[in-house]
């Protein structure tokens, strides 16, 4: 199955073109990555345990910096402008949200108050900071039950709406959602996975998701690229990896 | 029993000074867990800077808005200098910079504005004041009162507020702060401008009591075992432990100190937050990570 016309023709709301990160000057953990994301589009990133996955969204979300990273060789394009030099902050004013692996709430903050934290960068007046809270919590309904408690005292799904929630705050056009299903039952990975495939198709929020689970995010995704000790080594529309019989030979490096 | 109220008191007005000069450390310890070695300098430049220019004719108003402006000025520049090239290196790098910055800023002080032992007189009598049996100072009302006022407007500030939820934030995670677009040298410039500030409030009390001078900068000893037993990372832990230091040195003094022949206050406050390291490691009221799996 190849994409339909219409979508291939779309312009690329971000990519990445042949991108080296090296850690503490070292250590080489992407060593020529590309992709991109097309405008709308949900699409799965998935590799094995060091494949790179983390590494190539922190490039792209600018949070490399702060790991003592850096994007050695490459270019990175988000609505066709090079991100070289731009600070993190300012990518999030310009549409772009990175959810952590591992959630990463504020643990000591409660979850009203992390979901708060996302709608700084805009400036929002009381008004809108209270509507946007409830159009969060509209999309995660238990949220709201929990509001007053700490974040850090919610179960493991509850954390990762928080986390989305929070990401959401923002108004992204790109949300980076790194390995969403970690650690979560089946059940609740259905749940969140289902609230993106939503918000993709209700408010065109385009996704890049990191995934060790290639079933479910290929299930949700158009496309996915496969990474290995951090070189895309496969990448195709979701149809044509699902129907490849050797799809978890490469992914566990058995190639 | 009246003289025992009378020397808590006087030991919990005291505190309130304890209280603000370590609230400086909670602040710029939460926001990048680094013990700021320089807050005693600090202080001492905010006084000196604040002596001199009413020295010189200013007006009291004028002169402190001013150097709260130089403090603020401060800030931005030793964010810019020394934090924002010297991110994530190690706490001990970071704590390093901040030595080698009280020196500079000690130093920068006497340079600019002289050595000498200068009075301060606020316009605030040191006349005793009765209240009820109790005879108190009047100073120290006064100035645990502007520390009151201080600490909450503080506390609002931290709490409430987008850059207080922000700062509670950085402390939490970094990373995460970061990744919702959260300005983290933003962030430092406030911090490092309200501990500034509150260093001002500090050292004007402070140096209104015992003369401006360099002696000032080594209150920065004294914050320690306040944060030892308070916590780093809270406010309300500086405030208590603030308290509990001034009061407790105060009793020690006048109830043990004969004992062991006079003389305590100087080492009693450590022998309590070494008391405290002990049964509570954490302070009273330092976060412990919540952690669920
Ligand atoms: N902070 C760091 N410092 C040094 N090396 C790192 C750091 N983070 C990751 N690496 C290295 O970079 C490589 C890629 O790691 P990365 O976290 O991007 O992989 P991943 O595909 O996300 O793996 P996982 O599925 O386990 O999350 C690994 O070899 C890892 O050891
Ligand atoms: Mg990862």
């Amino acid at each position: 199955m190849s994409l339909p016309a219409s979508e291939s023709a779309h312009a690329a709301l971000l990519t990445v073109n042949d991108i080296e990160v090296i850690y503490d000057g070292a250590i080489l953990a992407v060593a020529g990555v590309s992709l991109s994301v097309p405008k709308g589009a949900i699409v799965a990133l998935l590799g094995a345990n060091g494949a790179g996955k983390s590494t190539t969204l922190k490039a792209i979300s600018g949070l490399v910096r702060a790991e003592r990273a850096e994007v050695s060789r490459g270019v990175i394009e988000y609505a066709g402008h090079d991100l070289a030099g731009v600070d993190p902050s300012q990518r999030v004013r310009q549409g772009m949200v990175h959810v952590l692996e591992g959630r990463h709430v504020f643990g000591q903050l409660t979850v009203e108050d992390n979901l708060r934290s996302g709608g700084f960068v805009r400036r929002l007046s009381r008004r809108a900071m209270e509507a946007d809270l409830e159009r969060i919590y509209a999309w995660f309904p238990r949220l709201k039950t929990k509001r007053h408690t700490r974040a850090g005292l919610t179960s493991g799904g509850e954390q990762q709406m928080v986390a989305i929630g929070r990401a959401l705050m923002t108004r992204p056009t790109l949300v980076l959602l790194d390995e969403p299903s970690m650690g979560l039952a089946p059940m609740i990975v259905q749940e969140i996975f289902e609230i993106v495939a939503q918000l993709n198709r209700e408010q065109q929020v385009s996704f890049l998701i990191a995934e060790q689970n290639i079933n479910v995010a290929l299930n949700y995704a158009s496309h996915g690229y496969v990474l290995d000790t951090g070189r895309v080594v496969l990448s195709g529309s979701a149809a044509e990896l699902l129907a490849r019989g050797d799809l978890h030979d490469i992914y566990l490096g058995k190639q | 029993m009246t003289f025992f109220f009378e020397t808590l008191l006087c030991g919990l007005l005291a505190g309130t000074l304890y209280s603000l000069v370590a609230i400086g450390f909670v602040l710029i310890y939460k926001a990048s867990g680094v013990f700021n070695f320089a807050q005693g300098s600090m202080l001492l430049f905010a006084a000196l800077t604040f002596v001199s220019l009413h020295e010189q004719g200013v007006p009291f108003a004028l002169a402190l808005l001013l150097t709260v402006v130089v403090m603020i000025v401060g800030a931005l520049l030793i964010e810019r200098l020394v934090l924002r090239p010297l991110v994530n290196r190690s706490q001990i790098t970071l704590f390093m910079a901040t030595l080698g910055l009280s020196f500079i800023v000690e130093g920068l002080a006497q340079g600019l504005m002289g050595s000498q032992v200068r009075a301060l007189d606020l316009g605030i009598d040191d006349v005793p004041l009765f209240v009820g049996p109790l005879m108190l100072s009047q100073f120290d009302l006064i100035a645990a009162a502007a520390a009151v006022v201080l600490v909450t407007v503080l506390a609002l500030l931290f709490n409430k507020t987008r850059i207080g939820v922000s700062l509670r934030a950085v402390a939490d995670d970094t990373t995460a702060a970061l990744s919702i677009g959260i300005n983290l040298n933003r962030i430092w410039q406030i911090v490092w401008a309200v501990a500034g500030t509150v260093g001002l409030v500090a050292g004007l009390l402070w140096g209104a009591r015992q003369g401006v001078q360099f002696s000032l900068s080594l209150v920065v000893l004294k914050a320690l075992p306040v944060l030892i037993i308070g916590g780093f990372t809270s406010i309300g832990g500086a405030i208590v432990g603030g308290l509990i230091v001034g009061a407790a040195e105060n009793l020690a003094e006048v109830y043990i100190g004969p004992l062991l022949g006079g003389g305590i206050t100087p080492w009693f406050a450590y022998a309590l937050a070494l008391a405290f390291l002990y049964i509570r490691p954490a302070g009273l009221f330092g976060e412990r990570a919540i952690e669920r799996v």
